[in-house]
């Protein structure tokens, strides 16, 4: 597929569709966590919480690989791993405030109480990634494109070729994670049930 | 004598300022970066496939 040429970026802008993707697969899948959770707090059925947890250990998962994609991308772009960027002090914060659900969970010895707490830890957590990445870097100046008064990618895609591989790598990926997701799933309820035996 | 030290201070400097304005035989920048993509995408491949390793092992635990 040709792409837009353009200096600096040059044909890392094909990282769009391997890097962009893992941060909409790990949105995805911290979604599911918050609607798990909230299904928790309405049934309380352990299960919920557990399908909760299994969401946002593979949504951070997938946010590590994004991390590490872009970190490499950077590099060779930007100059330097790691730029005081507020998309990039973001993801950091929100990957933070998600490895603190995992704490907070094991913290709790309390079944019950646990998965109450951690449920609506993972309310405010998921409020705060939308906050995070998705409102602060669009309200000062980014180096990412489509923040901070700077053009989006699809201002360059002109003939829309990016867009046919972007879409199905974004749905492709959120079914990996997915996948990943629910496999870990049914490892965790399997070591359960073994438990109980 | 006097020549010669002119000259090679001369080369010197030449081959400094080239050296500042040549584009370095770096292969991540070579070829329009595309070895930055395949770095990314080894990444991803590595990261998927240490996922893979550490769930097969809670499987054979499980087999276990």
């Amino acid at each position: 597929m040709p792409v837009p040429k353009l200096n600096i970026l040059n044909e890392t802008i094909r990282n769009l569709y391997f890097h962009v993707t893992m941060w909409f697969s790990m949105i995805f899948l911290m979604l599911m966590s918050l609607i798990q959770s909230i299904r928790y707090l309405s049934s309380f059925d352990k299960l919920r919480d557990l399908k909760a947890e299994t969401l946002a250990s593979t949504g951070i998962f997938i946010a590590t690989l994004g991390l590490t994609t872009g970190m490499i991308w950077a590099q060779f772009t930007w100059g330097t791993f790691w730029v005081n960027d507020p998309k990039l002090n973001g993801a950091a914060v929100t990957m933070l405030i998600y490895l603190a659900y995992f704490i907070l969970r094991n913290s709790i010895e309390n079944e019950d109480s646990r998965a109450r707490v951690s449920a609506i830890y993972n309310i405010l957590a998921f409020v705060m990634m939308i906050v995070f990445i998705g409102i602060l870097p669009r309200m000062t100046d980014s180096l990412h494109p489509g923040n901070g008064g700077n053009p989006g990618f699809g201002n360059y895609d002109l003939d829309s070729n990016m867009r046919m591989v972007f879409y199905p790598a974004v749905i492709g990926w959120i079914l990996i994670g997915s996948w990943i997701a629910q496999l870990s799933y049914r490892i965790k309820v399997l070591e359960i049930n073994k438990e109980n035996k | 004598m006097k020549l010669l030290i002119t000259l090679l201070f001369s080369l010197f400097c030449s081959t400094l300022t080239i050296a500042q304005n040549v584009e370095m035989a770096d292969v991540m920048r070579s070829n329009g970066k595309i070895y930055v993509v395949v770095a990314v995408i080894a990444t991803i491949f590595v990261g998927l496939m240490i996922f893979l390793i550490r769930m097969d092992k809670k499987v054979q635990k499980l087999e276990e």
